[in-house]
């Protein structure tokens, strides 16, 4: 314990004025952290959110339909589980100490505790409690599938496992909308995590591409091509995004033949995916700087085509330098999905409102608030955790194995 | 025996769709027309829907009154003034936001940004908790907290907050100032309300409140990214001339700092100007909001919207003009 205290001496009262701070922080953070304690444990009254769980999930869904959504969700985690396992089972060969997550232990642990926990939290009825614990014992269940024989699949195989993902997700619009056999959902009874989580991955999906051919057309020698990337893209980011949804709801069926204008939902996930595509070419753009003229020209010289140049040697390197900016774009833009509220859908922060219309709920602003704000927070830094992961999994640096 | 030159076959002209003196010129006309035609087709649209619900562009109905009243205004305004007042109004308030959360947001970022480099390991722990808490939850999550959780829920009367010159209570923010006759006079109780030379309405609190601990939030991370990239060296030879950490930081590191801060400063400055159009949620009446009561009275979409259009991007080019100028007095300047 030497080496612990003679740390904390250091870096909390190495003199008298860190001393006087670092007793006085000490007090106020005590303090605060007790009063908190004291009003989640004893005061706040939880029920709001126990007894609007289905609400703040999934909105207005119809009951007898949401066995499809439970059927995503156990398609999503299963995906999860096989893509984690698989990412276990192939560490880049260079670097052999580094796995992602990296404490796997911790990763599985927390995940329990917080499947134990949350269902026991929002006292969920046993059966759908079951329902959760048999999720995460399956995602569990394949991540330890894939990570035991996962590097005995044929190749084959294994290529198929990214494509997972854009199946399941076009599954999962059949699932949501219906159609194809299955009873139709409009998208005015979409709401909650599921309208959130809908919005933001349409936009964060649509707007890649978009941004992409942005910033390559702001740097295009083409005048006509730049002169109309940026004026588009300096025409977005001058306004905000409230501004751009109201072009959206008010305007956009003025510009259209009549009856062409999509459902309101869909034409905020529009408004969104165009906002988003604007600032996510400028953080392409400043990857497409960060390459040396130097490669295009190598590239050119071997007889690469232009677009060959681009999609092997220039993108690959410029989308991993703005990786980190491109996150903090969708970040953001998962972050901006509340805005939807204001124009009066019903994602999460648009069913916190009508639950808290609702004459029983009165008042319960903090306990519906913060609990909105724990799960943002958990989603965005989630996002950023897998960004650093990603990161350091495209790092050409080799770092040797330890 | 000396050698021929090899014959080299003359290379076979490419085609012309392969020529490159074309090709560049093709495919801008081809975004040209896909523009033009799009463009066309959209106005086309818009002039033939707005003539069919009789909308047709025209600015005669600002000088209508406006027969709505704003719950606070630094420009005078009510019901019988015309709607451009309304706006210029809105306008006002949305200038007196953005203008008090830049100056609160920039001493808050950097406080905190140079709270990061601190020696007092719990000071940069609790700067670094505040940059991750604050920008990974949602503005609008946080305006509404402010608003509804904290503000919306202070005593009234005799139970408010009472701080020396400040009160805060549930019916706005009490400052002391001047009165009639440049009396300085403190906030006092007056049957039971709370009188002020200066009040606040807790909208404005709540949301200034908001936009200042978001922005100051990504300021702080523009100010440590600016003072680390002062190379240690400089820390090193100030401390050991005997300067103190605090003095260090302002006269050596801060000022070479500024050079990477300026324009990291710039960004974070015009999306506070146009998250301030976020106040609609709290109640506060700026441009946007009394833009959309304009809308919902007049239903005059189109001239609306580029109303609020030129006015937030004046604002933005008015703030990037402005640092830029600030940026180029930051500069090094070359002999």
């Amino acid at each position: 314990m030497k080496p612990l205290l003679r740390r904390l001496r250091r870096e909390l009262f190495a003199t008298p004025g860190d001393a006087l701070l670092s007793v006085g922080l000490i007090a106020l953070l005590g303090s605060a952290l007790v009063g908190f304690l004291r009003w989640a444990l004893l005061q706040a009254e939880w029920a709001v959110i126990q007894a609007n769980s289905t609400l703040f999930a999934v909105g207005r869904y119809p009951i007898d339909q949401q066995w499809r959504l439970w059927l995503l969700t156990t398609l999503l985690l299963g995906a999860a589980g096989l893509s984690w396992g698989m990412l276990r089972a192939h560490p880049r060969s260079d670097r052999e100490g580094i796995l992602w997550p990296r404490n796997d232990r911790l990763a599985v642990s927390l995940l329990v505790l917080i499947a134990l926990w949350l269902p026991w939290f929002l006292k969920l009825q046993p059966g759908i409690q079951a329902r959760w614990w048999a999720l995460v014992a399956m995602l569990i269940g394949l991540r330890w599938l894939a990570g035991r024989f996962g590097r005995q699949l044929p190749s084959k195989l294994k290529r198929a496992i990214p494509l997972l993902w854009p199946t399941v997700y076009l599954l999962g619009m059949v699932l949501i909308s219906g159609g194809l056999g299955i009873v139709k959902v409009p998208p005015s009874e979409w709401g909650g995590l599921l309208l959130t989580l809908l919005a933001a991955s349409f936009a964060i999906l649509l707007c890649f591409p978009l941004g992409v051919l942005l910033a390559l057309g702001r740097r295009s020698e083409l005048p006509l091509l730049r002169w109309a990337s940026v004026v588009y893209i300096e025409f977005i980011r001058g306004a905000p995004l409230i501004t751009l949804l109201f072009l959206g709801q008010n305007i956009l069926g003025f510009l259209l033949p009549n009856g062409l204008a999509p459902e309101r939902i869909w034409r905020a996930a529009w408004v969104l995916t165009f906002f988003a595509a604007a600032y996510l070419a400028e953080a392409v753009r400043s990857g497409l700087a960060a390459v040396p003229t130097g490669q295009v020209e190598a590239a050119r010289s071997l007889g690469l085509s232009y677009p060959q140049a681009l999609q092997h040697i220039v993108l690959p390197q410029a989308l991993r330098v703005a990786l980190p900016a491109m996150v903090g774009q969708f970040i953001s833009l998962l972050q901006d999905t509340t805005l939807l509220s204001l124009i009066g859908l019903l994602e999460l922060l648009g069913v916190a409102r009508t639950v808290m219309a609702n004459p029983a709920y009165l008042g319960k602003n903090a306990e519906v608030y913060l609990t909105l704000a724990v799960l943002f927070w958990c989603c965005c830094a989630a996002l950023g955790l897998g960004s650093r992961a990603l990161e350091r999994r495209l790092d050409p640096q080799t770092i040797p194995s330890r | 025996m000396p050698s021929t030159p090899p014959s080299i076959a003359p290379a076979a002209a490419p085609p012309w769709w392969r020529d490159r003196r074309v090709v560049p010129w093709l495919v801008q006309a081809a975004v040209g027309l896909v523009v033009l035609v799009a463009v066309a087709f959209l106005l086309g649209n818009l002039v033939r829907n707005l003539t069919a619900a009789g909308l047709l562009l025209t600015w005669r109905w600002l000088g209508q009154p406006a027969g709505f009243d704003l719950a606070e205004t630094i420009l005078p305004f009510d019901a019988g003034m015309p709607y451009w007042r309304g706006l210029l109004a809105g306008l006002a308030n949305t200038l007196r936001a953005v203008l008090c959360g830049l100056v609160g947001a920039t001493a808050l970022g950097t406080l905190a940004g140079m709270a990061a480099f601190s020696s007092n390991g719990l000071l940069r722990g609790l700067a670094r908790v505040y940059v991750e808490v604050v920008r990974n939850i949602p503005l609008l999550l946080q305006l509404v907290f402010w608003y509804f959780v904290v503000f919306l829920t202070l005593p009234n009367g005799a139970a408010a907050f009472q701080l020396p010159g400040v009160v805060l209570a549930k019916s706005g923010l009490y400052v002391a100032g001047l009165a009639e006759g440049l009396r300085w006079q403190l906030p006092s109780l007056v049957n039971g309300v709370w009188q002020s030379p200066i009040r606040l309405s807790v909208e404005f609190a709540a949301l200034l409140t908001g936009l200042i601990i978001y922005s100051g939030a990504f300021i702080a991370e523009v100010v440590r990214g600016g003072i680390s990239a002062v190379p240690k060296g400089q820390w090193e030879a100030a401390s050991s001339l005997g300067l103190s950490w605090f003095t260090t930081l302002r006269q050596v590191v801060l000022p070479q700092a500024l050079r990477v801060i300026v324009p990291g400063l710039n960004t974070q400055y015009i999306s506070l100007a146009k998250n301030s159009s976020l106040a609609v949620a709290v109640g506060y009446s700026d441009l946007y909001s009394v833009a959309e009561t304009t809308l919902n009275q007049t239903g005059r979409a189109v001239e609306v919207y580029l109303i609020l259009l030129g006015a937030y991007l004046g604002l933005d080019l008015l703030i990037s003009a402005l640092m830029n100028a600030l940026n180029r007095l930051v500069q090094i300047k070359e002999r």
